[in-house]
């Protein structure tokens, strides 16, 4: 992820509006959640906080992914296949570790995002260091290496279900 | 059971400790930290249930927040390093 | 009857979760080399958080705890990747080569969809 630090004022503007205001009502119901004390000084304080928060938010360039908005849906059933995921390859890593011989082969893996969008590859990475025995080691213009603990697991993620599925969370 | 479960806890941030002081590498270090990190927002978390003080969620919450701002600032501050290094060694 | 299947399920999964962060910190120290060590790392960062916060969430039932519960385990699990992440590329960038790195000869596997 490397960027240039000085971004153009183009890419900064253009906030959509309902995702300003669901980043607003997310803040406000944690304020409130919180702080569990609604005298006026406070709940002032907590309209201040929010309103800064996505002023802040808003200035580095937060809103400028507007498929951030478009895969909220569709999110749910992906957690809920990660999780089975998650579940399988970590019951796998804690037999690798117990037995004791290890029998670990390291293997180093390149795969390729299906999605051009920077938050498509963050969700496919992020999915990937999630589920233990694979972690992402770099991403660079559409391309991920990733070290993996066992070649079996290489093998299954060359296989590709994990980009297919992040990149379906983006298209509908 | 939570007792149980904060020993195990307990148990594996000493291990991290450990890698911690043995670490080969600085990335071993760090590492071992952010284990430690992580651990001690597991282990507030079920403090607050053994105790039955839910004020301890909040201090979870907390450190969560501050253990990963200072990983990637403790990340930031050694590649800064290595920069420099590079620009050292290339002169 | 139905909150002692819950109290059984949550005691459960707040064991399997004890047992993944000793074998996770066992595996810290056992595995060879960093790379291996972010596995393991790895392994009591997503399994054992979830499986500890959703037995606690089991615990307490519909209450604020549980909320709060939610909010940190969505915290950790959203964060912590990304702090490997940079952890792991920022050990990559310094030049620590891993061991073994087969999987360059298989570079044109995985071009296909």
């Amino acid at each position: 992820m490397t960027r240039s630090p000085v971004r153009p004022a183009s890419q900064r503007g253009e906030a959509r509006l309902p995702a300003v205001l669901l980043l607003l009502l997310v803040l406000a119901v944690s304020w409130v959640l919180w702080s569990g004390l609604y005298k006026p000084l406070l709940l002032g304080l907590g309209a201040f906080s929010c309103l800064l928060s996505a002023y802040l938010a808003h200035r580095m360039g937060f809103f400028r992914h507007q498929a951030l908005m478009a895969l909220l849906p569709g999110l749910p059933a992906y957690w809920w296949w990660l999780l089975r995921e998650i579940a399988v390859s970590s019951i796998e890593v804690a037999k690798l570790i117990l037995k004791p011989s290890m029998p670990i082969s390291p293997t180093m893996v390149e795969l390729k995002a299906q999605s051009d969008s920077e938050v498509g590859q963050v969700i496919l990475g992020n999915s990937i260091t999630l589920s233990p025995g694979t972690v992402t080691v770099d991403v660079h213009e559409g391309k991920l290496l990733v070290h993996c603990l066992t070649r079996d697991s290489a093998r299954s993620l060359q296989s590709g279900e994990v980009t297919r599925r992040a990149a379906r969370l983006e298209n509908n | 059971m939570y007792i149980v479960v904060s020993i195990a806890i307990l148990v594996t941030m000493v291990l991290a400790l450990v890698r911690a002081l043995l670490g080969p590498t600085v990335y071993d270090r760090v590492l071992a930290v952010n284990v430690f990190g992580t651990k001690t927002v597991l282990l507030l978390s079920v403090i607050a249930f053994l105790y039955g003080r839910p004020d301890f969620l909040d201090l979870a919450l907390a450190y969560a927040l501050i253990n990963v701002v200072g990983i990637l600032a403790v990340l930031e501050f050694f590649q800064d390093r290595f920069r420099k290094q590079e620009r050292v060694d290339s002169d | 009857m139905i909150e002692l299947a819950l109290d059984v399920v949550s005691w459960v999964l707040l064991a399997v979760g004890g047992a993944c962060v000793l074998i996770g910190g066992i595996g810290g120290l056992r595995l060879p080399n960093f790379y291996t060590r972010i596995h393991a790392a790895s392994l009591t960062d997503t399994m054992a958080t979830l499986l500890i916060f959703v037995g606690m969430m089991l615990q307490s039932g519909l209450s604020l705890a549980t909320l709060k519960l939610f909010a940190i385990m969505l915290f950790l699990l959203l964060t912590g990747p990304t702090a490997t992440y940079a952890l792991a590329n920022a050990a990559l960038l310094s030049g620590l080569k891993p061991e073994g790195d087969t999987g360059q000869s298989k570079h044109g596997e995985n071009t296909q969809p």
